[in-house]
């Protein structure tokens, strides 16, 4: 066990972490930690390096620089699924699904068991009722039932992004990352994702959201970092963050017109 | 009423067996703006692929230009003056932001030349100058945003069709995105905008048509359809959110 896993330990622990891509630095020296219970929100303009930062905490490529620690475990240099079963999940700014395999699929697959033992998964022969029912139970959660047996191609928008949130679950992550998962949802969808994301926080020790529906932000996050070209700019409170002059400056602009 | 540049008559698209648009029938006229506003599913994206002839319609009749479009491809489309943005980043990834600038440019001529377009680009998007010889794949998401809608500003077409345009922007760029339309709509540019934030949506349009599960349910006035709090509820999935709504 990892020697930082009491209570107060934080869940991440990201210091001075950076990745260079050819002639920029995308992520320039960040620092930050998520504490157990804790929503983290980030955001910041187009191109700050939100993304290349999930990527980097989730291992979907290796930092420049820098340490990730989960639990207290460094995982630098782990490899994308080692990470995976340490306990990091994740959505993505486009939908990933298996278009044709159904919600219920879906869910399965996305446990980790059967990326452990893939030709006894294939094969169906281990696949317990204990394990359909716990999928059944994150699909469940996430408000799928009635879709369970449908193809995932043919979800409608909202739903599909639920369905991501159902399969990061179904791993049973100690951290939730989720990148824009209100990006393109209406009012309404919008209002359903925020109470979908408090009954996942439930079941998960953090949550990372990067987003820019700022409705979300302040419903969701115990703090929020504010990151621009590669660097935090702000950090704190949600409502003192955007109340900040230079996020209003880089990230929101004036209140009022179109 | 001025002449009519696009119409589709009782218009019909499925995907194998699912039915995504029944008999819809809309018409825009040069110079005017028009929403299509409708929850996720009702069949926006569909339209506005039918219309460019990136689907095909399993019935009726769609008209640019007062000639039926059946039979053509969407580069003749796209030569004949309509643009099509597309939903989610329709950029050329292997190329530079400037390349794909430079073909946006190339398709039909025009009266500008192309540094006088770029600099308008890159005065309005001061980001997609510093990135003007990455490729575009390597952008983030909502800078490859912001080049789709460049690429329109290169050349504006006589009809564009444009989805989405806010998807993935921050707020800032929300408002520079939909200041970008309102330029457009004042120049004169006919337009079709499809878009979630449905009050950023009514504002820009002069009118409005409302699209549920295939089937257009409402047409008006897009200041009408703006002051009808009932249908927004009902058909848009809108609801008075208190203090969050900065686009």
């Amino acid at each position: 066990m990892p020697a930082g896993a009491e209570p107060a330990a934080p869940v991440l622990e990201v210091s001075e972490l950076s990745k260079q891509f050819d002639g920029l630095r995308a992520v320039d020296g960040v620092s930050f930690t998520v504490l157990p219970g804790e929503i983290l929100g980030i955001i910041g303009p187009n191109g700050a390096g939100k993304t290349v930062l999930i990527n980097l905490v989730s291992g979907f490529y290796p930092a420049t620089s820098g340490r990730v620690r989960l639990l207290g475990e460094d995982l630098s240099g782990l490899a994308l699924h080692q990470i995976g079963r340490r306990g990091i999940a994740r959505t993505f700014q486009n939908i990933r699904l298996f278009k044709r395999m159904t919600v219920l699929e879906n869910v399965l697959v996305s446990d980790q068991r059967h990326a452990r033992r893939p030709i006894r998964a294939f094969f169906a022969f281990g696949r317990q009722r204990a394990e359909i029912e716990k999928a059944r139970r994150f699909i469940e959660l996430m408000g799928l039932t009635a879709r369970a047996n449908q193809l995932a191609g043919t979800l409608p928008y909202g739903e599909a992004r639920r369905l991501e949130i159902a399969r990061a679950l179904a791993t049973e992550p100690a951290l939730l990352l989720l990148d824009e998962p209100a990006a393109g949802m209406n009012e309404e969808e919008t209002a359903e994702l925020i109470a979908d994301v408090r009954k996942a926080r439930k079941l998960v020790m953090a949550v990372v959201l990067i987003e820019h529906d700022m409705s979300l932000i302040q419903a969701l996050s115990d703090r929020v970092i504010a990151m621009d070209y590669g660097k935090v700019m702000a950090e704190g409170l949600p409502a003192a963050v955007l109340a900040d002059p230079e996020v209003q400056r880089a990230y929101l602009g004036e209140e009022g017109d179109p | 009423m001025s002449e009519t540049l696009l119409e589709t008559r009782n218009l019909s698209v499925a995907y194998g067996p699912i039915r995504a648009l029944n008999g819809v029938s809309i018409a825009v006229a040069r110079g005017e703006t028009v929403a299509v506003v409708g929850a996720n599913g009702a069949g926006k994206t569909t339209l506005m692929k039918a219309l460019s002839a990136l689907l095909p319609a399993q019935a009726g009749e769609i008209a640019f230009k007062g000639r039926a479009v059946r039979g053509l491809g969407p580069h003749d489309l796209a030569r004949a003056g309509l643009l099509h943005v597309s939903e989610g980043r329709g950029t050329l990834g292997t190329l530079s932001v400037e390349e794909n600038l430079r073909i946006a440019y190339d398709v039909r001529p025009t009266p500008r030349a192309f540094g006088e377009a770029t600099d308008e680009v890159f005065a309005r998007f001061p980001r997609l100058a510093e990135r003007r010889r990455q490729r575009a794949s390597s952008m983030s998401g909502g800078e490859q945003q912001m080049l789709a809608l460049a690429r329109a500003m290169m050349n504006p077409p006589e009809l564009l069709l444009i989805d989405e345009p806010s998807l993935g922007l921050s707020p800032l760029l929300v408002k520079e995105a939909f200041r970008v339309l309102h330029e457009f709509r004042a120049r004169g540019t006919t337009m079709l905008v499809v878009e979630q934030n449905v009050r950023s949506a009514l504002r820009l349009a002069d009118r409005g048509y409302v699209l549920r599960q295939g089937e257009v349910v409402m047409t008006g006035a897009a200041a009408e359809l703006l002051a009808d709090q009932g249908l927004l509820n009902r058909y848009l999935g809108t609801r008075n959110l208190e203090g969050g709504n900065h686009a």
